[in-house]
This record gives structure tokens, sequence and C-alpha cells, in this order.
């Protein structure tokens, strides 16, 4: 069983905030670390490996510095990494983050089961998975919440719809993107650490694909462009009020009857 | 398409503007300025460097011909032909978008046994109604569901398509929109149209920390997702509009990969998303016992519980009613949030909110800031006092 598991380096935190004079983000916070969704996408690919033997490769696009995840999953038991790094890549939306890796995944050859996590913290989009799946011309599915069983040609998987949980059936070779909290996922070992040595990790680059058109990666293949970021608008409605608990009671109430949350009828 | 290069004539110290990009994209390699793969061609090093040094350079690609898509198409979101409310609020900003061009507006429904649903779409304002009702597309399955999307996006070529940021949405948006090699903007809280048709497309990244103001200038059609209860359900209009089309797909796409096998009932629970009045609980409320006065005043008030993310990582509630950027997305009539300190990721799961009542002995916490009316106070003190002239004078 040949299982391929999509990382990425994300900042350490989302409190990135913009200073509003220039427009410009603010430094704190660029800290980085691995998109905590992907660590359950890891666990996933280590209990199905558990079960069916096999390997399981990690793959990200990055900067030469994300290569800090690939290690980290080496330590939590991935077999292989690869880093997909160029500034060609560079600026990349979506689509073209999910080609690049769709290109990657190609060269690296086409694994059983490729899995990604839910979403990413910095982007928050969760659909470079199924844009994946469209490249690589492979079934897909999303918000898997339970992997049933690993079989022979295929993988049954939970999927959490809204008001139903729907049991499938995907041949392989395919995609599943996994829920939060599916597994709990195992920590780096430090003994593990010790096994992988100086394990190599593989570096890919836009001459190693099979399209080296340069028109459909990084910015140049992104359809999306961003024209600004900034700050969300507060609130400029407030009406604050102090005083002792019976008052901010009484007050409250009064605004509640008002707006008819709580109705005074005649008696 | 942009290019960003370097005029390095007009850089003296290369290492001193290293530290401009917030990115860590720019290095020095053999003694020059180099942007290396983390760079976001976010453009502040124009803004911040040396004048004249960086440069946003235009390549040349070939623009689409955007009067050839016209229109603005909404995907039908629906379990077995019930159509998910998302569709309508879709639908409401689709006529908004289309009004503005003249365009008519497409819903695309497609499914198995749907037919008899279709006339509902009539009352919200969609011109044409084009179903695919086929068996094959019983469930919710790849393939054919994207298959018969990408054969309405060609005969019809809109030039904007929603689809709510559901669990299918979030599936088939993605996938048709690679199909055509074109730009999807995520989770949208703000879509405005220009008279060439490009879409202005608003989004939180970053965990809601900043927005993004994002658009498609040379791809069509433009794809955007927009999670339920971001924008307001049109009103239901008294006589039906529009025409219903049946098309007939194409037997061999239909093929899937995926074979259902068994669909489980998740135990019927209210959704959060359809409450019109939370109360919320924070890390103001110190054991869990204490919930039970939230959940006194939100029964008192008709209304449901909710929580913030460090409750439910304390187990104190079930993870189906967080709200927040992790959690659920809510737009209630009124909101009363008690003893909850307001962090950008939970405003972001509740700003929308019709009337937002913030109760914290903060009176400097965020909360405050959203807030339409801010209670500085205790909740342990406020909310008996609230149930006790509740009850005293009975509705």
């Amino acid at each position: 069983m040949e299982l391929m598991v999509c990382i990425k380096q994300v900042p350490g935190t989302s409190e990135v905030d913009i200073d509003e004079k220039t427009g410009v983000l603010k430094r704190e916070g660029i800290d980085s670390k691995m998109n905590p969704y992907d660590l359950y996408a890891l666990e996933t690919a280590f209990r199905i490996r558990e079960e069916r033997g096999g390997t399981v490769k990690v793959i990200s696009m990055g900067p030469p510095q994300a290569a800090a995840v690939l290690f980290e999953s080496f330590m939590m038991g991935a077999d292989d990494g690869i880093l997909l790094t160029d500034r060609r890549f560079a600026g990349a939306d979506v689509l073209a983050t999910a080609y690049t890796l769709a290109q990657g995944i190609e060269k690296a050859g086409v694994p059983d089961i490729i899995v990604c996590g839910k979403q990413t913290t910095d982007g928050d989009t969760a659909q470079v998975g199924p844009e994946i799946a469209e490249f690589l011309d492979i079934p897909h599915v999303t918000n898997i919440r339970r992997i049933v069983a690993a079989e022979e040609k295929t993988v049954i998987v939970e999927m959490d719809m809204a008001e139903t949980v729907e049991i499938m059936s995907v041949r392989y070779p395919c995609l599943i993107s996994v829920e939060k909290n599916i597994y709990t996922p195992r920590l780096p070992s430090y003994k593990r650490k010790l096994e992988i040595g100086d394990r190599e990790i593989i570096r890919l680059s836009l001459d190693d694909f099979s399209d080296r058109n340069e028109l459909h990666y990084g910015l140049n293949g992104s359809p999306t462009q961003v024209l600004k970021v900034f700050p969300p608008a507060p609130n400029t409605d407030h009406d604050l009020v102090r005083g002792d608990s019976g008052h901010l009671a009484a007050y409250l109430f009064e605004r509640l009857v008002e707006r008819k949350f709580i109705r005074k009828d005649p008696v | 398409m942009k290019k960003l290069i370097i005029h390095h004539d007009r850089i003296d110290d290369p290492e001193k503007w290293v530290e401009i990009c917030p990115f860590g994209a720019l290095e020095v390699v053999d003694g020059k300025l180099e942007i290396n793969a983390a760079c976001k061609m976010c453009s502040i090093c124009i803004k911040q460097g040396p004048k004249g040094a960086f440069e946003s350079v235009e390549t040349d690609i070939s623009a689409v011909a955007k009067e050839e898509w016209k229109g603005v198409a909404v995907y039908v979101d629906h379990l077995e032909g019930n159509i998910h409310p998302v569709t309508y609020e879709l639908l409401g900003k689709a006529g908004e978008l289309a009004r503005k061009l003249d365009h008519p507006v497409y819903a695309l429904f497609s499914g198995s046994g749907i037919i008899r649903n279709a006339e509902k779409l009539r009352y919200y304002g969609a011109d044409e109604i084009i179903v695919y009702d086929h068996p094959a597309l019983e469930y919710f399955r790849i393939e054919p569901y994207a298959a018969v999307f990408e054969d309405f996006i060609i005969k019809r070529k809109p030039a904007i398509v929603l689809a709510g940021g559901t669990t299918v949405g979030r599936s088939l948006a993605p996938r048709v929109a690679a199909r055509f090699r074109t730009g999807l903007t995520a989770d949208c809280t703000l879509l405005e149209v220009r008279e060439n048709t490009d879409l202005d497309q608003i989004r939180p990244a970053y965990g809601g920390n900043i927005m993004a103001h994002i658009h498609t200038p040379n791809h069509r059609p433009q794809f955007a997702t927009v999670r339920y209860k971001i924008f307001p359900t049109p009103e239901r209009r008294k006589e039906p509009s529009g025409t219903i089309t049946r098309m007939q797909p194409a037997e061999e796409r239909l093929k899937s990969r995926i074979d259902v096998r068994e669909i489980r009932k998740k135990e019927q629970q209210m959704n959060l998303e359809d409450a019109e009045i939370i109360v919320v609980a924070g890390r103001g409320v110190k054991k869990k016992e204490d919930l039970l006065l939230i959940r006194t005043l939100a029964a008192a008030l008709g209304g449901q519980t909710a929580a913030t993310r460090p409750l439910i990582e304390n187990g104190w509630a079930d993870p189906r009613n967080q709200i927040g950027l992790s959690g659920r997305t809510v737009k209630p009539k009124m909101i009363i949030t008690c003893g909850v300190s307001g962090s950008i990721q939970f405003v972001a799961g509740m700003q929308n909110s019709d009337y937002i009542i913030a109760i914290n002995t903060d009176e400097n916490a965020p909360i405050m800031k959203v807030a339409h009316l801010g209670l500085a106070g205790d909740l342990y003190e406020i909310i008996p006092r609230l149930l006790a002239k509740m009850t005293a004078d009975p509705s």
C-alpha cells in the first residue's frame, strides 16, 4: 500500500496583524509550524500502513525552510519526504498550488491513497485537495471521519455530511481529506529521530516536472489575484453600560422587551 | 499576470532590505537580493523597499473573451431534493449581481428524483432552473456531479458561479473550477461585480485576522463559495418566475469509482446555524455545572446554547455547538455572549449576528467592540436577576 500525505508549513499563529497606516503585515507571529490539520492526515496514513503495510510519503510545496515540516513528519513515522520548491512557484493560489502538487505527485508516482488534512490554518480554503484529485483524474472524498477498512482495491470510508453519515468505498488511486479528530495524532518521537539520522528529503523544482511551462505555476498560473489585504472593520454601533448588577439586569430586560425578544403581554 | 523583478542597481545594501518581507521571501544570494519560493506576491517590497528597486511587471497572457460569458449561476445545494437554505441566500446575491450586469440568473439543480422540488426555486428570482435528474446522481459522488456541472457550464457559459460553503459545495466547486483551470475564492463574505463582469471578492484569511480582496481578471467562470448565513435570505416572491429546463446528461460521463454502501441519518438535532437566538458560554463560566445558568437563560428566551473553544476543549460542551472559525458560523437575530472575551477566531463566527449583547466583567474585552450592547458586569449576578424579572413579568 502506497500512501502519500500532503502537508504544509504555516505561520505559528494566526494572530497576524496589519499596520493600519501602511497596510503592511506585522512580522510578529511569523514563526512557522506544521499545519495542525495535517497531523490528522498523517495519523490516518500511519494507521492504514499499520494495517496493510507499505510506505507513507509526505509531500509539501514551499520555501526551502518548509523542509522542517517534512523532518517533523519523519519523526512521527513518515518514510520519505518530497519538497517542491522553486521561486517560480511563488504567489500560487488554490489552482496553481494544486497543480504544482499534482505535478509533484505524478513525478513521485501516484500512490494508492493521497491523504489531505481538512484545511490549512492560513488559507482556510479546504479546496486544494479536490483540485489535486481533479488534476490527477482520480476520485476524491472529503470530510472523512473514519476509515472503516483499507481493502485490496478500495478504501471504505465514512463521510460526515450535515445530516447524514455516508459509508462509501472508493477505488484506488484516490484522494481523501480527513476531519480534525479522526484519530489522535502521535507525537514526534526522539527515538525515531535517532533512527532517522540524516535521512535526505527529495527536492523537486519546476525543471523536474512533466509540464515545464512557467505560466502554469506560481502567480502566473494563478487565476485569482489578491488586490489588497486589510484589517476587518469593527462594529461602530456600541452601547456600553456600567453599573451595579441590578441596574444592568434591568437595562438588559428593557432592551429585550423593546426588541420583542421578551413579550410583555397585557394580562 | 504579474511578475516581480528586482533592479539590483537600485539597491546599495542588500542585507538591509531582507527584513522588509514579512514572509521571509527575500534573501541575499551571492551578494544580491533574491526572491525565494516564500514570496506571496503581496507587493509589500514595492512599497517598503528602496525606491524603484522592486517592480511588478505584467507578463503577457491571452485574455479571456469576457463578453462570451454571461449570467450568474447558483449551485442548488440539497439533500435528497430538500433545498439547503444557503441556496436562497445565494440566489438573492446572484440576482443583485445579475441586475447590475443585465445578465440572467441560473440555478443548477442536479440529483435524482428532484424535479418536483425545482418549482420552489422559481420564487427566488432564477431566470432559468437547469435540472439534471438522473439515478446516477442519487448520492453525491464527485465524478457524476462534476460531469453535469461541467456540462452546464459549457452549455450556458456563466460569468460567475456561486456555491454554498457546505460539505458538498466545498468538494464540488474546487473540482469543477480546476477542470476549467479557473479561479475559486472560498468563504467569501462580500461580493460585488464590476461592469466588465469581474467579481470583487472579499474573504477572511489567517483565521479572520485579515481580509483579502481578490479578483479573477483573466479567467471565466469566476467561482466563489459562500458559507451559510453570510448573506440575507431574500423574500419569497408572491409569483413564480423563470423557466425550468431539463437536461440529459451523457450516460458515459456518469460513471463513478465511488460506491455508496450505506447512508445513516445522524441523530436529529437542531443546527446551531438555524437558531434565531443563541446564548454563548465563554471562559467566564467557571465550572461545568454553571452552564445550567446559560441553558436556563437560553430556554427562557427560546434559544440555543453554544460555547467558545476553551469550553469545548475542556469537554464541557458538544463540539457541534462551538462558534468560531474552527466551529460554526452563526447569524441569529440575537446572540448573548456570557463571559466571552471575543477572540478574533470567535468573532469571525458570529459578527454578522443582527443584535449582539456581551456580558463581561472586563469592559475592555475585545467582545465589547463587537457588541451592540455591552454590559460591564458579572454574568453570575446579571443572569439570575434577569431570569427573575422574566418570571415576575411573564410572557
